[in-house]
């Protein structure tokens, strides 16, 4: 009998397939799914290279600080640097950007403050992502009363302004590590992803290979993963990587108002905030760190925005 | 219409007992003594503190403040800072200032946001278009605390136009550059937004016809267009007001504007419950008004929206 059954599921699978398949053949040589497509599609954009670019750039300055310089950043040395100004000829020197308030060289601590950013920015878009899409995709699946749970407890988190609720969360740590600012902007930033796996879950599942599995015979586990939600990420990844950025922003944003990372951890808001005491006469103290900050930012909004347009079928 | 906005109220109800509670417990939670860090490394008195502490209710379990404090505030009490004053009297004098700073950046946001976005969404795929594509694209990189310190370091400590520290919160002129620094994210993302919208329209079949009729341009876009490209606009405005009250704190701190942010910030460096939960609540009620007030204008700029 599963001999009988088995052959007679391929048979039905081969009959819906070959036709189609063979058109595309015929028509465009090669038939590519959402995901080629996507891929095809950026590999033609030339703001995918440059984000890329900056972006393995950056990844590699936050694995490897060490490589771009030899300058202590912790080491600050007030008799002889105080907010010396940079020497910009001195390429990758301790002094190329000049010296902060304490001594310190402000090209170490751009370096070294990079691990941090990231770390951030890359924690709380996965567990965000992990946490909304897995109670996203729960909601729009199942439906009924775990629906009803899950959307009110995500109009609650909602109503929270992001950054104003971020600041309340952290202000009850004492011991600001990064971990600790990853769960406080993760634990009030999941719930747009959320909303937006729901949405298209609901759409996924109702489509016609969904009731085509469950009807050869497939179990919940295996329609949910394996064709529910291949069909439903798309705008879930372009929410991810366009939020990213955000985070990061809003890592700084916190580290400067002295709600975010504290002070052992090396953080680019810190640093803005301690060179803004100097604006006036000594810009430069601020604008390092502010530059490497919005690179950054820029550098993952762009590939977001590339992600975007190549997902997303509507601007095309 | 008004079944609608009766069912719309009852829902904000749980919401806003949800987000009050998260609040509360966030602020409350927290380990150490704000009644003891008073003192600072000084010895204080057992006895006084304690009473200090009787008299802000610390001493009663959670849940019983909780409570306490919601039954308290549907009366308007929003109870006492630690110095001693009404945390209402203290949101009613910083609240109008902040009320005006975010009038002016909303006015910049919506002037500039959709006059950028249309001018760039008429011409999609010319150099102008990636001219506004790319400006945005910055303005969207660099955060607001950055931004502010650079357009007070440029117009106020370097040019001089613009006193660095806003000494009047009641003159507008004063208000500009603050206001214009929130706007700026949200500006960008609104031109963005009008921008594609804009430029999806511009193919649709009301617009051709509005053509064939033989309509002047001016109208076709002016009316056809832009009422119809507001919709996706509207809802972000409307969503993006929390955005604006996060980036009112750092606006304020930076220009010295003495209003709800600054306020917020003192309250919790200061860890003073009260002031924080107050100044919170009132912005989750102030955001879940004006959802409403979204969802209903969708209606006026879409007559086939109907509210049953």
């Amino acid at each position: 009998m599963p001999d009988a059954t088995k052959t007679q599921t391929e048979a039905v699978v081969d009959a819906i397939a070959a036709p189609s398949a063979a058109d595309g053949h015929k028509e465009q040589g090669k038939p590519r799914s959402l995901w080629g497509d996507a891929w095809f599609d950026l590999r033609h954009r030339p703001m995918f290279w440059i984000s890329s670019i900056l972006l393995l750039l950056l990844l590699v300055i936050a694995a490897f600080p060490g490589l771009f310089t030899g300058a202590d950043p912790r080491n600050g040395d007030l008799t002889n640097h105080f907010l010396t100004k940079p020497d910009l000829g001195h390429f990758f020197q301790a002094d190329w950007f000049g010296y902060d308030g304490q001594g310190r060289s402000i090209y170490a601590r751009v370096i070294y403050g990079t691990r941090a950013s990231i770390l951030v920015g890359v924690g709380v878009t996965a567990a965000v992502t992990l946490v909304g899409g897995l109670l996203g995709m729960l909601a729009g699946y199942f439906g009924g009363w775990l629906d009803s749970v899950i959307s009110r407890i995500t109009d609650i988190f909602f109503g929270i302004p992001f950054l104003l609720g971020a600041m309340v969360v952290l202000n009850a740590f004492t011991d600001r590590k990064v971990y600790v600012v990853i769960l406080a902007l993760a634990f009030l930033g999941w719930t747009s992803i959320c909303r937006v796996m729901r949405a298209s879950v609901i759409t996924a599942k109702q489509a016609d290979y969904v009731t085509a599995a469950r009807a050869l015979g497939a179990g919940t586990p295996r329609i949910l993963f394996r064709h529910v939600l291949p069909n439903a990420l798309a705008p879930t990844i372009v929410v991810a990587t366009i939020a990213l950025g955000g985070y990061i922003s809003a890592e700084a944003t916190l580290s400067f108002l002295g709600l975010g990372l504290a002070d052992p951890t090396i953080s680019w808001g810190i640093d803005i905030a301690e060179g803004s005491q100097a604006i006036r006469d000594n810009p430069h103290a601020l604008l390092f760190p502010a530059g490497m900050l919005s690179l950054t930012v820029f550098a993952f909004i762009m590939l977001g925005d590339a992600v975007r347009d190549a997902l997303d079928p509507k601007l095309r | 219409m008004g079944r609608y906005v009766a069912r719309r109220l009852l829902q904000m109800i749980p919401v806003f007992i949800g987000t009050t509670l998260i609040i509360f417990l966030m602020v409350h939670i927290l380990p150490g003594d704000p009644i003891r860090a008073m003192w600072g490394d000084k010895a204080a008195d057992p006895a006084q503190v304690a009473s200090l502490r009787h008299e802000f209710g610390l001493d009663q379990p959670l849940w019983k403040q909780y409570i306490d404090y919601m039954g308290n505030l549907f009366q308007g009490d929003f109870g006492k800072t630690f110095g001693g004053r009404e945390v209402i009297d203290e949101m009613s004098e910083s609240f109008p200032v902040t009320l005006r700073l975010t009038a002016v950046a909303m006015i910049i946001e919506i002037i500039v946001g959709i006059g950028l976005g249309a001018w760039a969404g008429l011409r999609a795929g010319k150099a102008a278009d990636t001219g506004v594509l790319i400006f945005t694209l910055i303005v969207i990189s660099i955060p607001v605390f950055v931004l502010g310190f650079l357009a007070r370091f440029v117009l106020a400590d370097q040019l001089g136009w613009v006193a660095p520290n806003v000494q009047d919160s009641t003159d507008y002129a004063q208000l500009f550059l603050p206001g214009f620094v929130l706007a700026m994210l949200s500006m960008a993302y609104v031109a963005r937004l009008t921008r594609t919208t804009f430029a999806e329209n511009l193919r649709a079949d009301y617009m051709r016809t509005a053509m064939a009729k033989g309509l002047p341009r001016r109208r076709i876009i002016g009316v056809h267009l832009l009422r119809n490209s507001l919709i996706p606009v509207v809802t972000f405005l409307g969503t993006d007001v929390g955005g604006f009250i996060g980036g009112a704190v750092v606006t304020e701190g930076i220009f010295n504007v003495q209003g709800v942010g600054n306020l917020l910030f003192k309250a919790l460096q200061q860890r003073e419950g009260s002031t924080i939960v107050g100044v919170v609540t009132v912005f989750v009620l102030v955001i879940l008004v004006i959802n409403l007030l979204v969802d209903l204008l969708y209606a006026v700029l879409d007559p086939r929206i109907r509210y049953a």
